[in-house]
């Protein structure tokens, strides 16, 4: 099936609005016999909010300690405005990072933690002075330099963390899920911020996160692991639309996955078919919920197909409903038209809205 | 969650302990240090100062006093520049062979006390290992006598025997430290030597001031070092409290110096304690 041609390829180079800053060139990395990262190739826009978005193990967190400076890669490159950045120790990389647990220094108040990167730079203390009072006001601190990092609450030792980043700065800033260990309402809060933030200062911005939310909601572009190989690089709304493989398609948002055959041009999964000028062989195709429709219209190129409600979840402003139909094909339906009190419905999607996905083999 | 009987039956025995085996002779020890010796040699029960005005108007016991502060001074120092290296590449640089180099520190405290201070003496004789290889190798014609018998050789030795008792509590500082903190301070530009003198540094001030009081208090109590190795020069203030309770049978005087000691000992762990929790944050 790997011959068939393929919406969005994997690690699409696609062409990026802005020259790279960063270019990472077939890196990879082993543990031992652990390997965590293959073949990486990705190049990071100047300004851009790039996520690198994976499961715990996907090797995101590898990568970014590569870029850091912290882990050297087994093979291959990193190049940043035309130097090797790789062969640089990690204190003479114009790259900072926002740390999981923030790595506050406890001794220093809030002022002198954000000074810190200055001070060992040897600026002037004046120029010092001004530029910490600069990067807390930006992240609203200001009332707080004068305290302990164990004095101040997660959120704002968080914003204390990239202050301190921030006022070194830097071409780019690398965040390490820096928002996993706050509670929904100020994580939600934080995502807006952050995302204003990164726009204000236009350093670009390499994230990682385990959370397709997240990703999708502050990211220009996604980088989408899966045991240390990129599975897709693309925008939010292109990964969505048009995922490149049934992982991706499953990993971000709900979909249904339709197995199935091509066989003269017409496309075959369980009960359903549609035209599809394809060439024959096994096909996977991600059908998203908000595409399925309850209630028939019959209009040209959709597909129907009956069933019986299995379950209903309530979403808020939508509903997520899984329809059993024959042959044991399941499709989930995402609708806005509240409590449906009938057990049977008639289904129809677009056939233009199935997509074709490549089916991701699986990786140890 | 235990019954108040249970807690007063386990807690009875340690308190009972503290109280026959550490309380009573501390409180004995107080009262001795007020009576006096008769000219027959018999303690006399009648409260006075004089052991107390004895100390202070004789400079042997001062004298002895601040050597023996020397000496502990000297010891904690050097067993912290020895320490506190090996502490630092113990549980920054060891890698998977820190198991190994950890237990190889711990090890020479199973070995008697008197077993290591013999050894020095038997290195550091006229007829020693030290100076018969050195004749040997025509480095020197004849002994070199400051090496024993002198305060270098208590000095030496009991380096040798507390600084395990300094690298321990630099040690544990030192594995407390986030390692994430040391990749921060790299990340926002420091040199790995800003980094050690800006972050590791004052995050294990708590473990050194406990390894040099370690260090320095065990030193100053030291009788048996001085003993074996120290001549005449090197006696320390617990080889005068040894002499007064054995020999001269002055038990009062020996119990005053004691008693002296304690208070000075006292304070200084409570300062370091002070210290410490100021150096501290977790």
């Amino acid at each position: 099936m790997t011959s068939l041609s393929t919406p969005g390829s994997v690690a699409s180079t696609q062409p990026v609005a802005k020259p790279a800053l960063l270019s990472i060139r077939s890196v990879a990395k082993s543990f031992g016999r652990n390997i965590v990262l293959r073949d990486i190739s990705l190049e990071i826009a100047e300004g851009e909010f790039l996520t690198i978005l994976g499961e715990s193990g996907s090797g995101k967190t590898t990568l970014l300690r590569i870029i850091a400076g912290f882990e050297s890669a087994s093979s291959g490159e990193l190049w940043m405005e035309g130097e090797r950045l790789d062969r640089q120790p990690p204190y003479r990389r114009r790259v900072n990072t926002v740390f999981q647990n923030y790595a506050l220094f406890p001794h220093l108040t809030v002022e002198q933690n954000v000074g810190y990167g200055l001070r060992v730079a040897k600026l002037p203390e004046s120029e010092i002075v001004q530029r910490v009072a600069e990067a807390l006001d930006k992240v609203k601190m200001a009332d707080h330099a004068k305290k302990k990092p164990s004095k101040i609450s997660g959120g704002q030792q968080q914003r204390v963390a990239l202050a301190r980043a921030l006022v070194k700065r830097p071409r780019l800033l690398l965040l390490d899920e820096p928002l996993s260990a706050l509670d929904a309402n100020l994580r939600r809060q934080m995502q807006v911020e952050l995302k204003a933030l990164q726009r204000e200062v236009g350093i670009a911005f390499v994230f990682v996160t385990h959370d397709q939310e997240e990703a999708m909601v502050m990211s220009d572009r996604i980088a989408l692991l899966r045991s240390g190989e990129l599975e897709q690089v693309a925008t939010p709304r292109e990964i969505y639309s048009r995922p490149a493989t049934a992982y991706v398609a499953q990993f971000i948002g709900h979909t249904n996955l339709l197995k199935g055959n091509v066989r003269n041009g017409i496309a075959q999964s369980g009960p359903l078919s549609w035209p599809a000028s394809l060439p024959d062989g096994p096909v996977v195709f991600s059908l998203r919920p908000e595409q399925v429709r309850v209630g028939g219209s019959s209009a040209a190129g959709t597909v129907q197909v009956r069933g019986r409600i299995l379950h209903q979840a309530f979403h808020g402003a939508t509903e997520l409903i899984r329809v059993g139909c024959a042959d044991g094909l399941v499709l989930v339906t995402r609708t806005s038209a509240g409590n449906l009190p009938q057990q049977d419905v008639q289904l129809e999607f677009s056939a233009s809205d199935a997509v074709l996905v490549r089916e991701s083999p699986e990786r140890i | 969650m235990f019954s108040r009987s249970y807690k007063t039956v386990v807690t009875l025995p340690p308190l009972a302990w503290v109280a026959v085996f550490l309380l009573t002779p501390y409180l004995l020890m107080f009262c001795y240090s007020f009576w006096s010796v008769s000219s027959s040699q018999t303690v006399v029960h009648s409260w006075n100062l004089s052991n107390y005005s004895e100390l202070l108007a004789k400079p042997v016991y001062w004298q002895t006093l601040l050597r023996s502060m020397g000496i502990a001074a000297r010891v904690m120092l050097l067993s912290l520049l020895l320490g506190y290296p090996l502490a630092y590449f113990l549980s920054f640089y060891a890698g998977r062979r820190k198991d190994l180099l950890y237990q190889m520190v711990i090890i020479p405290l199973w070995v008697s006390y008197l077993v290591r201070a013999y050894a020095w003496k038997t290195i550091l004789g006229s007829d020693g290992v030290l100076n018969t290889s050195l004749q040997y190798l025509h480095l020197t014609s004849h002994p070199l006598d400051f090496l024993l018998y002198s305060p270098f050789a208590v000095v030496l030795t009991l380096t040798h025997i507390y600084t395990p008792f300094t690298f321990l509590p630099i040690y544990a500082a030192l594995e407390h430290i986030p390692r994430n903190l040391v990749e921060a301070s790299h990340d926002l530009g420091a040199t790995p030597a800003q980094t050690f003198w800006k972050v590791i540094f004052p995050l294990s001030i708590p473990g050194v001031l406990a390894g040099a009081t370690f260090a320095f208090v065990l030193s100053l109590g030291d009788f048996l070092a001085p003993l074996l190795l120290g001549g005449p020069s090197g006696i320390m203030i617990s080889n005068i409290v040894v002499s007064l309770f054995g020999a001269a049978y002055n038990w009062p005087l020996g119990a005053a110096i004691s008693l002296g000691l304690l208070v000075l000992v006292a304070s200084l762990l409570f300062f370091s304690e002070r210290l410490e929790k100021k150096w501290s944050f977790s």
